[in-house]
C-alpha cells in the first residue's frame, strides 16, 4: 500500500507549519487534523480550517485522502477559525437569559419599576398567560437543543455567543419590560383577539415541534446525512408540500401570535428581525436542497408558501 | 458568502457617470462655504447664520447618501460601514438636531462643525475629482490627509457641544418622545436616545480616528499595512 506524504502550510504566510509521512491513503481529513493537532496544541480540530487552496473552500472532516485532486505528496492550507465553542454551548446559554430575564420582569424584581410596584403582580389576565407562554417556548428550546436536535456542526467561533446573547436576552429584556409594566394595556378587542392569538401560538408551537422531530427522524444517531424531508403522518408536517423549511414557518407564526397577544411593539420588531434572519436562513437552506438534490420538489418555497 | 456578493461588487462603472456626480458635491460645499464666509463678513456675526444655509445644508447632505451607494458598489475605495456612520451621524445631526432645536442654532458649536465639514468635504472632493482625472497635485494629498488630525477632532467637539447644549430643551419640550401609557405598549424618551448617541461617539471616534491614520500612513508613506482579515 503506497503511503502518501502530507504537508501543511499557512494559508496566509505560505510557512510550512507540519510534515506528516507515511499517511495512510483512506485517512481522512478529520484524522490529519488531529495528526496536525498533536504538534500544535494550541490548534485542536475544530478551529482548524483545512483546504486544497488558500483562498478555497473548507474540507471537509469526511473526506479521504486518495479520493482527493492531491499527488502523492499532498499540500493543504491551514486557516485558524479562531476559538470556537459548542452550538450545544451556545444554545443552551442564549436561551436561558430570556426565559430567567422575563420571569424577573414578570416578578418585578427590585430596581425595574418603581419601588411602590416591586413583586406586585399584574391586574391583566393576559399577562400572565403571555409570562406562561413566552416561559414554555423557551423551555421547549431548551429541551429540544438537549433531546431533539442533531447537530452537522459541532463548533461555531467563540465571538457568536456575545452576538447571539446580546440579541437574545437584549430583546428579551426590551419585551419583558413593557409587557409586565404597571402601565401595560391589554390589547383592544379583548378576550376574542386574545383567544385567537393563543390558537396561533399553540398551533405553532405543535407544529414547530413536529417539524423537528420529523427533521431528527431524517438523521441516524451520529451521523451529517443529508436527506430531502417529506411530510409524514402527522398532518404538522404536511406543510413540507408547500415550504422547505417549515420550522421557522411556524416560528414566524408563533412570534405573530405572542405579538397579537401582548399587542407590543418590541414584540412585533422582535418578530419582524427574527422573520428578515429566518428568511435569509430559508433561502440559504432552499439553495443548497436544490443544489444538493437534482429531484427536489419544485412546489416547494423557502419559507411562505408561494410567496418567499 | 460575503466574500462572494463584495466580489461581484467590484464592477467598475463608467469614469463619467462618476466625474458627473464628483462635481456637483464639490460645487454645493463650495457654494455653501462662499455663503458662510460672505454672511458673516456682511453681517459681522454667526448669528442667523445656520438659518440663512439652512436648506442648502439639508439638500445635498441627504444626497451624500449616494456616497454610501458608491462605496458599496466598489466605485470608491473606501469602506461602507466607515462612510456609512459617518453619513448617518451627520444626516442625523442636520435633521434631528439643528433643524428641529431650534433654541441651539445661533451657537458657535454649530458653526465650529458645519466650518470643519466644509472643509473636510472640500478637500476630500478635490482629492477624488484630482484622482480620476489621474492629475493629483501633492498638497491636495497632503491636506486630505493631514488636515483631518485637527479637523476630526474639532469636528466632534463642536458636534458633541451641540447636541449637549440642546439636552435641555429636549428634555423640557419632551419631543420625539411617546410615554406609557399607550396602546402600542413602547416608549421612547429622546433625552437618553441623545445622550446614547453622544456615547457612541467614544467607541466609534477612535475607530474612525484610527482607520484614516492607517490610510495615511499606506499613502503618505508608503507603508504596507496587513489588514486583519475575517
Amino acid at each position: 500500500m503506497k503511503h502518501y506524504e502530507v504537508e501543511i502550510l499557512d494559508a496566509k504566510t505560505k510557512d510550512k507549519l507540519c510534515f506528516l509521512d507515511k499517511v495512510e491513503p483512506n485517512a481522512t481529513i478529520g484524522e490529519i487534523k488531529s495528526m496536525f493537532h498533536k504538534s500544535h496544541p494550541q490548534w485542536y480540530p475544530a478551529r482548524q480550517s483545512i483546504r486544497l487552496d488558500p483562498k478555497g473552500k473548507s474540507l471537509k472532516d469526511e473526506d479521504v485522502l486518495q479520493h482527493l485532486p492531491v499527488g502523492t505528496t499532498a499540500t493543504f492550507y491551514f486557516r485558524d477559525l479562531g476559538a470556537q465553542i459548542s452550538w450545544v454551548t451556545v444554545f443552551l446559554t442564549e436561551y436561558t437569559g430570556p426565559l430567567v430575564l422575563y420571569l424577573m420582569f414578570y416578578f418585578r424584581v427590585s430596581f425595574i419599576y418603581a419601588p411602590k410596584y416591586d413583586f406586585t403582580t399584574s391586574k391583566h389576565w393576559v399577562v400572565h398567560l403571555a409570562c406562561m407562554c413566552h416561559s414554555f417556548h423557551f423551555m421547549k428550546r431548551l429541551l429540544e437543543t438537549l433531546f431533539v436536535h442533531r447537530f452537522s456542526h459541532g463548533t461555531m467561533p467563540l465571538r457568536n455567543i456575545f452576538k447571539n446573547c446580546t440579541y437574545y436576552w437584549g430583546f428579551a429584556a426590551w419585551m419583558a419590560y413593557y409587557v409586565n409594566h404597571p402601565l401595560y394595556t391589554p390589547p383592544i378587542y379583548g378576550e376574542q383577539q386574545i383567544r385567537l392569538a393563543l390558537i396561533i401560538f399553540l398551533f405553532c408551537q405543535i407544529g414547530n415541534f413536529s417539524i423537528h422531530i420529523a427533521l431528527r427522524n431524517l438523521r441516524p444517531p451520529g451521523s451529517k446525512t443529508r436527506k430531502i424531508p417529506y411530510p409524514t403522518k402527522n398532518p404538522f408536517t404536511w406543510i413540507f408540500l408547500l415550504v422547505s423549511c417549515p420550522n421557522y414557518t411556524y416560528e414566524l407564526g408563533a412570534w405573530f401570535g405572542f405579538t397579537l397577544m401582548t399587542q407590543c411593539l418590541p414584540v412585533a420588531f422582535f418578530t419582524l428581525v427574527g422573520f428578515i434572519q429566518m428568511t435569509v436562513w430559508a433561502k440559504g437552506k432552499h439553495r443548497s436542497y436544490l443544489k444538493e438534490f437534482r429531484d427536489y420538489p419544485p412546489l416547494r418555497s423557502p419559507i411562505l408558501p408561494f410567496i418567499l | 458568502h460575503y466574500e462572494e456578493a463584495y466580489g461581484e461588487a467590484r464592477l467598475k462603472c463608467p469614469h463619467v457617470a462618476l466625474k458627473q456626480h464628483r462635481k456637483p458635491g464639490f460645487f454645493w460645499w463650495l457654494v455653501l462655504a462662499m455663503a458662510m464666509m460672505r454672511f458673516y463678513i456682511q453681517k459681522g456675526t454667526h448669528k442667523g447664520l445656520y438659518r440663512s444655509i439652512a436648506r442648502t445644508l439639508k439638500f445635498f447632505q441627504t444626497f451624500a447618501l449616494l456616497e454610501v451607494g458608491h462605496c458599496a458598489l466598489g466605485i470608491v475605495r473606501t469602506s461602507v460601514i466607515v462612510t456609512g456612520v459617518q453619513v448617518c451621524s451627520r444626516i442625523f445631526m442636520v435633521w434631528f438636531v439643528t433643524n428641529s432645536i431650534r433654541q441651539i442654532q445661533n451657537e458657535e458649536s454649530v458653526i465650529l462643525f458645519l466650518v470643519v465639514w466644509t472643509m473636510t468635504e472640500i478637500t476630500r472632493y478635490s482629492y477624488y475629482t484630482f484622482n480620476l482625472l489621474h492629475h493629483l497635485p501633492y498638497f491636495i494629498k497632503w491636506a486630505r490627509y493631514n488636515l483631518f488630525i485637527v479637523l476630526y477632532p474639532l469636528g466632534v467637539a463642536g458636534e458633541l457641544l451641540t447636541i449637549y447644549a440642546a439636552l435641555p430643551f429636549v428634555r423640557r419640550s419632551g419631543m420625539y418622545s411617546m410615554r406609557l401609557p399607550n396602546k402600542y405598549n413602547v416608549s421612547f424618551d429622546y433625552y437618553y436616545c441623545l445622550i446614547v448617541f453622544m456615547l457612541s461617539y467614544i467607541p466609534l471616534f477612535p475607530q474612525l480616528f484610527f482607520h484614516m491614520l492607517r490610510q495615511r500612513r499606506r499613502v503618505l508613506h508608503g507603508e504596507v499595512i496587513v489588514e486583519k482579515d475575517d
